[in-house]
């Protein structure tokens, strides 16, 4: 296997359904509801998808959700700054660990 | 990919050749033929029906060059209608009671006898449609137009690919967002777009790239707001339209490695409910030379209207047109595919 990651495997995202298509059919229906409008537009939705696609680091789905969202009407400065959404939560996520750090060091020093 | 400054034909590039574009199109041995796909709608092969609309393309020339164009329009195009052929379309016209006239191009403005032909129809109480580039109304020599326009209370149908210039310029041209504003704003002025005045001014969004076009409702709302808000401007309508795999946009699609994805998507969203309101059920084309197809799309690809319907207006014959079953071709795909496409946006 040259690489894990192919952009033809993206479509054979069903085949996940042989084996066991009634978790599949729950999956995909639940999948479905989830992106329909609702209290949020669907270029809200896909928005979000993307920016989650970059803190997941899931090149599918970053293909797939950079599709959706300018299919949806988003332009490249409202994606850039969902992705923009995505890096600050993970960096402050790391940042704010920093307090355990400092918990850690305070026990720990004089 | 750069704006262009001339057409593709200016060039000489072998996509400006009809023929060269239908070998891409009719070759992807993969898809199914659109007529086997049409059979889903239940309604057998695709027919025409009542004839609503005369669009009419009054020359291939424009003052832009997008990126996206069908027509492959621009100002080195001199393929210009002449009034005698205006006068066989107002003569066809006074036999028939085709309520609707689309003018289209090409910038419409720009063919001489622009005016003269919109009085014409008027004098037989036609609806008329001007598919306007909105930066013509700037220029020097058109900006009595939309007064114009406003007397003789033309619907005016404006491409604007998004509510903020960074899309709009890329797809055609530096300045063409402001300029664009500029003049819907005299429009406003008139009272184009504004409710109660009687003066319609729809715009249409096309995708920037190879992707669908969004619900055309929710974006309506989207263009309504942003453009009320960022520049005090109104409209009637949002119109989403598809990019059709022709011309300009044909030659992007292969340049940039999308034209096989591309295809894929508009075949994998075929939507029969869409495709039973196709608009060259009740349309009719003509073209620059008075040449008769299905829809303007049919008219670059130089397919003819068939299949016994003459293929010229000298040889109009109603009884022929309105039955007659459409010429297709893979690109017809492109107005079936999702909500759908058409000269007045979604269809389903």
């Amino acid at each position: 296997m040259e690489t894990y990651y192919k952009p033809e495997d993206l479509p054979k995202f069903s085949k996940m359904s042989e084996g066991s298509p009634e978790l599949w059919k729950k999956f995909s229906d639940w999948y479905g509801a989830v992106f329909q409008a609702g209290a949020l537009s669907e270029r809200e939705k896909a928005l979000i998808a993307l920016a989650v696609a970059h803190a997941v680091q899931c090149p599918y789905c970053i293909d797939a959700y950079t599709q959706e969202s300018l299919s949806k009407g988003a332009d490249l400065e409202q994606m850039t700054e969902a992705v923009h959404v995505a890096s600050a939560i993970r960096g402050g996520a790391s940042m704010v660990h920093g307090v355990q750090m400092k918990n850690v060091n305070s026990k720990l020093t004089m | 990919m750069e704006v262009r400054h001339k057409s593709m034909k200016a060039f000489g590039e072998s996509l400006a050749n009809a023929n060269e574009q239908l070998k891409i199109i009719n070759n992807e041995s993969n898809l199914p033929h659109f007529d086997e796909k049409y059979e889903l709608v239940g309604e057998g092969e695709l027919h025409a029906s009542n004839i609503e609309i005369m669009q009419v393309n009054v020359g291939k020339m424009c003052n832009q060059v997008c990126k996206h164009c069908h027509v492959d329009a621009g100002p080195d195009r001199k393929e210009i209608m002449t009034k005698e052929t205006m006068q066989i379309c107002i003569d066809i016209l006074k036999q028939t009671d085709i309520p609707t006239v689309d003018l289209t191009g090409g910038a419409p403005e720009l063919n001489p006898n622009f005016k003269w032909f919109v009085d014409e129809i008027k004098k037989l109480d036609r609806h008329v449609i001007v598919r306007s580039n909105l930066t013509i109304l700037k220029e020097s020599g058109f900006q009595d137009l939309p007064k114009f326009m406003a007397n003789h209370k033309c619907e005016i149908v404006s491409s604007l690919p998004f509510y903020k210039k960074t899309f709009t310029d890329k797809q055609r041209g530096d300045g063409v967002f402001d300029k664009s504003i500029s003049a819907i704003k005299n429009l406003n002025e008139l009272g184009f777009g504004k409710e109660g005045s009687g003066l319609i001014l729809n715009f249409v969004y096309n995708p920037v790239g190879a992707f669908l076009p969004p619900s055309q409702e929710g974006l309506e709302n989207d263009y309504k707001r942003e453009l009320f808000n960022t520049h005090g401007v109104v409209f009637n309508n949002l119109y989403t339209i598809t990019n059709m795999p022709i011309s300009r946009f044909l030659d992007y699609l292969v340049q940039s490695g999308n034209y096989e994805s591309y295809m894929q998507k508009l075949v994998d969203s075929f939507n029969p409910s869409a495709a039973t309101n196709v608009m060259c059920k009740f349309t009719i084309s003509v073209g620059w030379d008075g040449q008769l197809f299905d829809c303007d799309f049919n008219q670059m690809l130089e397919m003819n209207m068939d299949h016994g319907a003459p293929d010229h207006i000298k040889d109009f014959d109603m009884k022929k047109i309105e039955n007659r079953r459409i010429v297709t071709a893979q690109h017809c795909y492109g107005c079936t595919a999702g909500a759908g496409s058409s000269c007045g946006g979604a269809t389903a």
